[in-house]
């Protein structure tokens, strides 16, 4: 049985080329764009936006900028977490999104039908639509190259080390050792997504941030869709309950007239009601 | 900032949301007729046909509106089945949508034998085939079979909220209490249906009067629930400044429920605070649904 695999990617060293987008989609053969559109965000360099069923990988451009001198540049390529606890896996209805050996998930394109519970119940926006097959998509951490031992296209590609492939154990003592490296330095550095006690039972595509996860598009704490699935199920039988005993009740409450004001018939058919 | 606001839209709409209306108020009317069945009179007979044959239809409309929303229609099966080891069943208990999409199978196929029971009661079958189902469903059978599609009414009348709640998306995930509204709605809904078409196959004024008094109730069932729906979404309220949460105001809250139920006090028309109830409950969807999937606009607007 192979090790869990996954990412660390060091924002600090991405320099936004994109590469690991254009590597994903040549090797995954996904569309450059959706129908022949060119959309244009129109207030970054960043015309991809986000992920998506034909953008597995997205580098995201966040511009800080206080005045013409004061400002930075964040970059992050994104990609699917491949969560220990996920929810996409917990609620799809086909079985269409399997766990592989490697600890990745992923979708199987020919079983899913396309019902969409999935893009809903990601904590990260990370899946869904192809246009082309109709079917919810997103990273299989490149999972036909993984099994004749190659690493991910994305993390191949990328010139500056920022998506580094491996097994997880080791790249989390690469990640804590950079973080202490940083913080050395002085710069505010976090790991997220890293802790396998943490959210979602850690993430196997993790993050070091030097800013808070939400100026990168992450939630400080992401949650299985699951959460609310036993008090929503108690509140809706809390409620079908109580519907029935008052409909029962005004049951009785008719029969009880009846006895009492002496019955009848009911009058005639036909809406007398609606007068 | 809710968590929520950063998972992205389902695209759950222009399909989705007719269902969500139709599927309540079918889960409710075949409750509300399997109640009639099993504890009501003989001259509510009429109510229980209605019902029955509401349930029927809005079953079939639910299974095509499901249908042919996914992005594989052909697929649908594979909610059923396992794709690669049919027949092998496919289901998990902990995912709303696949325990609805057997919901619905099995709803359906309660609804469509208590319509033909009651058409058989009535004798309007023609074809032998479907006079021979009919008259199997009747008498004891008959009410076993609405006793068990009556549950399930129940179930789809609001398993769709607790699918909502079990996401990630904002307004759905940030409240417990879609599931309960939504079957309160779906039952209200399934009501006002009956008190608008039952008549015309004979309900008697005994009959109209206990569904508008049940109705009225459901309401204030429906509007309590609500309540709590919108004290529970705490500061993701802030969605509602937008005109969804003026439909939800005006659309839902006013001319969905208060006015209704002011009707029902007054004693005014069946019928016209029938069909109230109905836009009210279609607007709860839209509303709830529509607020939610905007989110994702909203979000790349802000630059997250």
């Amino acid at each position: 049985m192979p090790e869990p695999m996954g990412f660390f990617t060091d924002t600090t060293v991405c320099i936004g080329c994109k590469a690991c987008e254009v590597a994903c989609k040549e090797w995954n053969q996904l569309p450059a764009r959706n129908g022949g559109v060119g959309e244009l965000s129109g207030d970054s360099y960043d015309n991809t936006r986000k992920l998506d069923g034909i953008h597995w990988r997205h580098v995201r451009f966040i511009e800080q900028f206080k005045g013409p001198y004061d400002g930075r540049w964040l970059m992050m390529s994104d990609v699917c977490k491949h969560c220990v606890q996920a929810g996409c896996l917990e609620v799809c209805p086909t079985g269409a999104i399997i766990r592989t050996e490697f600890d990745t998930v992923v979708i199987q394109s020919d079983v899913c039908n396309g019902c969409r519970a999935c893009i809903a119940a990601c904590p990260f926006g990370v899946i869904d639509i192809n246009p082309v097959s109709g079917t919810a998509q997103k990273c299989t951490l490149c999972y036909d190259r993984l099994k004749v031992g190659l690493e991910p296209a994305c993390s191949k590609a990328c010139p500056t080390d920022s998506i580094q492939f491996g097994a997880i154990a080791e790249l989390r003592t690469r990640a804590h050792k950079r973080v202490d490296q940083l913080k050395a330095q002085g710069v505010k550095a976090e790991l997220y997504g890293a802790d396998p006690e943490g959210a979602l039972g850690g993430l196997n595509s993790f993050y070091l941030l030097v800013d808070e996860p939400e100026v990168y598009g992450l939630p400080r704490h992401p949650q299985l869709p699951s959460r609310h699935l036993a008090k929503s199920a108690t509140f809706s039988a809390a409620s079908a309950a109580v519907l029935g005993v008052l409909a029962l009740v005004g049951l009785r409450k008719r029969r009880m007239d009846e006895l009492g004001g002496g019955g009848g018939s009911g009058g005639g058919a036909g809406g007398g009601g609606q007068n | 900032m809710s968590d929520t606001f950063f998972s992205g839209a389902p695209h759950w709409t222009w399909f989705i949301i007719p269902y969500f209306f139709i599927g309540g108020l079918a889960g409710g009317a075949y409750f509300l007729a399997a109640l009639l069945d099993w504890f009501g009179r003989p001259e509510d007979r009429p109510v229980v046909r209605t019902g029955y044959d509401v349930a029927a239809v809005g079953a079939i409309l639910s299974g095509l509106l499901l249908t042919i929303d996914l992005g594989q229609p052909l697929r649908f099966w594979h909610m059923l089945f396992q794709s690669a080891n049919f027949p092998a069943i496919m289901f998990k208990g902990w995912s709303p949508m696949s325990f609805g999409a057997w919901g619905i199978l099995l709803f359906g196929l309660f609804a469509v034998l208590s319509a033909l029971g009651a058409r058989a009661e009535e004798g309007r079958l023609q074809m032998p085939a479907l006079r021979a189902v009919g008259g199997m469903v009747r008498g004891g059978v008959a009410k076993l079979v609405a006793g068990i599609g009556g549950l399930i009414g129940l179930f789809i009348a609001g398993y769709t909220g607790i699918l909502l709640s079990v996401t990630n998306r904002p307004i759905w995930a940030d409240s417990p209490w879609l599931g309960a509204l939504f079957i309160a709605s779906g039952v209200s809904t399934g009501a006002a249906t009956l008190i608008l078409l039952s008549p015309r196959r004979g309900a008697t004024e005994r009959s109209l009067g206990w569904l508008s008094s049940f109705d009225a109730r459901a309401l204030v069932v429906e509007l309590i629930a609500l309540i709590a729906f919108i004290v529970s979404l705490g500061s993701v309220n802030r969605v509602w400044m937008s005109v969804w949460g003026l439909l939800l105001l005006v659309g839902v809250v006013w001319f969905g429920i208060l006015a209704p139920l002011r009707m029902h006090a007054r004693r005014q028309p069946l019928a016209t605070s029938a069909k109230l109830v109905l836009v009210g409950g279609f607007l709860l969807r839209l509303a709830t649904m529509l607020a939610s999937e905007g989110i994702d606009h909203y979000r790349v607007a802000v630059g997250l």
